[in-house]
């Protein structure tokens, strides 16, 4: 090569016209755009995404519009069938009770369990995981083993233990408090089974998030990106957090219909909420007594509650192909 | 060696922690298990406490419990007098564990055959069938499926007994309610564990050498496809066992199950510890066993790691 030819021209940056040449001709797709793509391409995870939308709000706004209240008991309708009366249009329960509205009640109780409990998994649960991922060494080891023992405890006999120890000082507290007006509508034994569900289920989330972030910590990509000068801040921000949020999201959205199916076994057995509240479980076990001669009160909560937890699997399962960065190939 | 000796003593760790906290919780509740009685005059309330040893201190009171404990004296019943709880879970238990067999051997045959199935037709209509199947069938509580076949099979037509457990045709409607979940699971399990080994090298190489589809199947894709539903069983007898708290109750069935729900329901304190011990004891044992059988299927899993 002559040297002569070498000029400092060669060096000065490339104009705007120039560069404009060697960029791509696509939009830049970000992960959430792409992960969107994937999710509505899943026609039944968007179906059952409206579904519990639709559960939502009819269970939100359904008992404040509806002519009865759930608790409201009116003498001489009881046990009318449903499609029988349009004032009561699922029927009426032992104590002339409005299904339709005792059915919308329940579903909001359900799903505000398996929301908030939820929730409360993934506080405590990432919290955890990131602590005992980023620290590793000795804190990591004590953390994993604690999660270890929690994990092989039978999770649903603690729970029962649980709801029986706690919800009577509970009830206790608040009745000797009674400033504390949130809490007590809540209610006693809502606020244990919570307490109950946050103290167990975020083994999972904790140890899921604790693996997510030491995989991607010795990812190829995150040391290219080291290499290459990015600041931790950004390694965070584009790496680490963009990875363990899909799985987050979904270890969330799966355990919402955990936490409503435990809910619903717990007040089967007669430690969920306590009467006249409801929840789609204890509906449910309030009609197994007259099983023989009313089933529609069994069978209308219970067809709820599995559409209910079917759905919220079906969009968790369509949520982790669409979160999932590893599976974009496929 | 090493690993099932390690495995052993976090085993112990585990256990004695359940029992430790099972025994603190018990004694947060205020009242004791006199207290929802008619009202007790104080001195009469008094000798009980000193009868069943309830006003020592409590520290005493749990080394005490603990000796019991490893004696296999889980102690007495408050509510029916005098019937001690390790005599009360022989009589219980043998109930609920015919039940869980019958439940766990259905659900394993039948889940993997059908997981089998599914994977040999992968995208054919059996295999969408029995997937949708499988999927409705992980999202349904148990209490629904037993009281819906309850209501269609015995009290709408009538084929089936609905409480009990005196007869063969007794075992079908709670056996069937206490497997669906775990059959639907094992049945998806399987596929995606058959759908991996189908495509390996080792199984065209046994096609190759002419073996017949049947033994190709059996012999070297079941056998490497198996390791998931044996690692899911623990997590199997732990579902079945919860779950028989609820079929139990339903079907009137007389087991440890019933028993443990009813002295929840009553407070009976003792009951419900000794119970909740010799649950998870079982349930310790069986994850332990559980490991140890999958190191001994899987020759790649060393036994000295």
């Amino acid at each position: 090569m002559d040297s002569a030819k070498i000029t400092d021209e060669l060096f000065v940056p490339a104009t705007k016209e120039e560069r404009e040449g060697v960029q791509s001709m696509r939009e830049p797709s970000s992960y959430w755009h792409d992960a969107y793509k994937r999710f509505t391409k899943n026609k039944i995870a968007v179906v059952s995404f409206w579904f519990i939308i639709f559960i939502i709000i009819l269970a939100v706004v359904g008992p404040m519009i509806s002519p009865f209240k759930y608790n409201q008991q009116i003498a001489g309708s009881e046990f009318i069938a449903p499609f029988h009366n349009w004032a009561h249009p699922l029927g009426t329960d032992n104590f002339g009770r409005d299904e339709f509205v005792r059915l919308m009640f329940g579903a909001r109780i359900s799903l505000a369990i398996g929301i908030v409990a939820s929730l409360m998994v993934v506080i405590i649960g990432v919290i955890y995981g990131s602590i005992s991922g980023y620290f590793g060494g000795w804190v990591d080891a004590i953390m994993m083993r604690i999660v270890e023992i929690i994990s092989s405890i039978p999770a649903l006999l603690i729970i029962i233990i649980l709801s029986v120890v706690i919800s009577a000082p509970l009830r206790a507290y608040l009745d000797a408090h009674p400033t504390y007006t949130a809490l007590r509508s809540i209610g006693g034994s809502l606020l244990c089974i919570f307490i109950t569900f946050a103290l167990l289920y975020w083994v999972d989330m904790a140890r899921m998030v604790r693996g997510q972030i030491l995989s991607v910590k010795t990812e190829e990509y995150v040391n290219a990106a080291k290499a290459l000068g990015a600041k931790p801040s950004r390694i965070i921000k584009k790496h680490l957090l963009p990875n363990s949020m899909g799985v987050i999201i979904v270890t969330a959205t799966l355990n919402i219909p955990t936490a409503i199916f435990t809910e619903a076994y717990l007040s089967f057995i007669g430690l969920g909420v306590s009467p006249p509240m409801c929840s789609l479980g204890s509906l449910a076990n309030d009609a197994l007594e007259g099983i023989y001669s009313y089933a529609y009160l069994l069978i209308l909560p219970s067809v709820i509650i599995s559409l209910i937890i079917l759905a919220f699997y079906l969009v968790g399962d369509a949520l982790r192909n669409a979160l999932d960065p590893r599976m974009k190939s496929k | 060696m090493r690993y099932i000796l390690k495995r052993l003593i976090m085993s112990v760790i585990t256990l004695f922690l359940i029992i430790a906290a099972t025994f603190f919780l018990m004694h947060l509740v205020p009242g004791g298990p006199f207290l929802g009685d008619k009202n007790l005059p104080p001195n009469i309330l008094h000798n009980l406490n000193a009868k069943y040893g309830l006003n020592r201190p409590l520290y005493l009171q749990f080394f005490t419990y603990l000796h019991d404990v490893m004696m296999g004296n889980l102690g007495v019943s408050v509510k029916q007098q005098g019937q001690s709880i390790t005599g009360m879970i022989a009589t219980y238990f043998p109930v609920s564990m015919r039940l869980g067999l019958v439940a766990i051997v259905f659900a394993v045959v039948m889940g993997t055959i059908m997981g089998i199935g599914s994977a040999l037709k992968n995208g054919k209509g059996l295999d969408h069938t029995i997937m949708v199947l499988a999927t409705i069938g992980t999202s349904i509580p148990s209490f629904v499926v037993a009281t819906v076949s309850m209501i269609i099979f015995g009290v709408q037509l009538k084929w089936l007994p609905t409480y009990g457990l005196d007869t063969i045709q007794s075992y079908i409607l709670p056996g069937f309610a206490l497997s669906f979940f775990p059959l639907s699971f094992i049945a998806r399990l399987m596929r995606s564990s058959m759908l991996d080994v189908i495509h390996q090298d080792y199984i065209k190489t046994a096609r190759a050498k002419g073996l017949s589809e049947a033994t190709v199947i059996i012999k070297h894709a079941m056998r490497n496809a198996i390791q998931p539903v044996i690692t899911y069983l623990g997590t199997l007898m732990a579902g079945v066992l919860t779950g028989s708290f609820v079929i139990e109750q339903v079907f009137s069935i007389p087991g440890l199950g019933r028993t443990f729900v009813d002295s929840i329901q009553n407070l009976d304190y003792p009951l419900i510890m000794g119970t909740t011990i010799f649950y998870a004891a079982l349930l310790i044992l069986m994850y332990l066993l559980v490991d140890v059988i999958y190191v001994l299927v899987d020759p790649r899993i060393k036994l000295s790691k």
